[in-house]
């Protein structure tokens, strides 16, 4: 058992209010899993800027200087916006690559949350409320949004193994359920050049949709190729950085619920993570079918 | 009338309450406000009262239910009415996963459209959808009626016991050991008394259902499939 919320709004006036229905959504959720709890927040991107989220667990002596240090090394502005265990790390958008190859060089006890013109991600062992409250989480506005609350079942109670995971520039994914061919899998994209953070089963699932959409599928078909080759239970809920997909197996027994109006779609493992939203009450709810794709592009 | 407010009362006190009802009482019309999704609402009640749930409920809402009558004025999430023993539960939009499983006796009405498996192993209850179901609906059904004025999704009855399926609509696929039966009298006569009780008579008549059941085939054991075992 594990609990996801996501909502991609429609309408901007809702964008200021994006973290506070996100957070509001998953600490309905928290008794479906209790272990750790993350966000993925797609902010507005800034033109030529991109964005570095890092972790780390000695966050005080790694991200001191840290913005100074990165600039030298890429030879550009970096801004640094330090919210607990993470920072957010504003770069100039034809650097983040050098910039991504760089934090973890500088800085080799800091992990990679996200990399992506849009994408941020925070996540933590712990509560929702508590792992939201830490990075302010409910303060923050944007254009979509995917959180996760864990019961752990494949791999350990580690903020690595929390999800959301990203494997490519603004994507992620998150996933309630096991794989039980990851291991394979993990092998096959790892050939492939794809590089892992943890034994994670969910981790495998977001590497294998970022290496498809690397090779130039677009979103529901990279999703569509996964109803193939993903063996095991799943409903995830995807984000890039303009697009939202969901997608469950043939089986279904992973529970998803969706509403849809005229401002947003937005996605509750249980009704009960919808109820807060505006005009709610009339808004077409349903239930995701077995092994079809859904997604949303602006 | 009983009114109870969910969000200020909270679900405990909700269902001591229901569950304090014992044989006769004078407290026979309940609602139930601001349900917001909560689970197992009013599960677990044992007496002759009526419950109207203005909003869409959690897992498990009227689960174990014996002899109430309980209103959804929304939808239901997973195992509505599961293991029910006898009274109706009428659900007013849809119902999500395993609506009915396991029950042993009473009515369940669903006037929207119910998820996959709906009444897996059900053992006596009578189940009436007016829209459709997903896939692996009444596998393993024992005994009991299921009755689906739309269409039926893959692997409907799979494994299937006594249960009585009647589907108006299309079936995606039957499941093994499953299938078309012949429609006489009887079964036109206790379908047109299902409609009537599942408030579909306006809807339906039981001249457009066919009949699905079991092939009997997977009863026993047989040596010649030991292979496939």
């Amino acid at each position: 058992m594990c609990g996801i919320v996501g909502l991609f709004l429609k309408d901007p006036k809702l964008e200021p209010q994006l973290g506070a229905l996100l957070t509001d959504m998953l600490i309905t959720m928290t008794d479906r899993g209790p272990d750790s709890a993350g966000i993925a927040i797609y902010v507005r991107p800034e033109e030529g800027h991109a964005k570095l989220t890092v972790q780390s667990a000695n966050a005080a002596a790694d991200f001191k200087g840290l913005d100074a240090d990165l600039s030298a090394a890429i030879g550009g502005p970096v801004t640094a916006d330090v919210k607990d265990t993470h920072v957010v790390l504003d770069v100039p958008a034809d650097k983040l690559d050098a910039a991504r190859s760089a934090v973890t060089t500088l800085r080799p006890g800091v992990k990679v949350m996200s990399a992506g013109e849009a994408i941020e991600i925070f996540k933590e062992v712990g509560l929702p409320k508590d792992v939201a409250a830490r990075f302010g989480v409910s303060k923050m506005s944007g254009t979509h949004g995917i959180g996760h609350t864990r019961m752990a079942t494949e791999s350990a109670v580690t903020t690595m193994g929390a999800h959301p995971f990203s494997t490519g520039p603004d994507q992620c994914l998150v996933h309630n359920g096991s794989l039980s061919n990851h291991n394979g899998l993990r092998r096959e994209l790892i050939r492939k050049g794809m590089t892992f953070e943890t034994q994670n089963d969910t981790e495998v699932a977001a590497a294998y949709v970022s290496q498809k959409l690397k090779e130039g599928e677009d979103l529901g078909t990279a999703l569509e190729s996964g109803l193939d080759d993903l063996d095991g239970f799943f409903t995830f809920v995807v984000g890039t950085h303009n697009g939202f997909g969901v997608v469950r197996d043939p089986i279904a027994c992973k529970p998803a619920v969706m509403a849809e109006t005229d401002q947003y779609v937005a996605f509750g493992s249980e009704y009960r993570a919808l109820v807060n939203l505006p005009g709610i009450e009339t808004a077409r709810v349903w239930e995701p079918e077995p092994a079809t794709v859904y997604f949303w592009e602006r | 009338m009983q009114t109870f407010d969910l969000g200020a009362e909270g679900l405990r006190a909700l269902n001591s309450s229901l569950h304090a009802l014992k044989g006769q009482t004078n407290m026979t019309a309940w609602e139930v406000i601001n349900p917001k999704g909560a689970h197992a609402i009013a599960a677990g009640v044992d007496a002759p009262v009526d419950i109207t749930v203005r909003g869409s409920t959690g897992y498990y809402c009227a689960g174990m239910n014996k002899q109430a009558t309980i209103r959804i004025k929304g939808s239901a999430g997973p195992g509505v009415a599961e293991n029910m023993m006898s009274g109706t539960v009428i659900i007013d939009g849809n119902a999500s996963q395993y609506a009915g499983a396991t029950g042993r006796g009473g009515l369940l009405v669903v006037k929207g459209n119910a998820s996959s498996r709906c009444g897996v192993s059900m053992k006596g209850i009578d189940i009436v959808v007016h829209g459709s179901i997903g896939h692996m609906s009444a596998f393993m059904a024992q005994s009991g009626n299921l009755v689906v004025l739309g269409d039926a999704g893959d692997a409907l009855g799979d494994s299937l016991y006594e249960a009585r399926l009647f589907v108006r609509g299309s079936v995606k696929s039957l499941g093994a050991d499953c299938i078309e039966k012949e429609m006489r009298p009887e079964h036109l006569a206790l379908l047109a008394d299902l409609l009537k009780r599942g408030e579909a008579e306006h809807l339906a008549k039981p001249e457009e259902f066919k009949r699905y059941g079991s092939a009997r085939k997977l009863y026993n054991f047989n040596i010649d499939n030991a292979s496939a075992y």
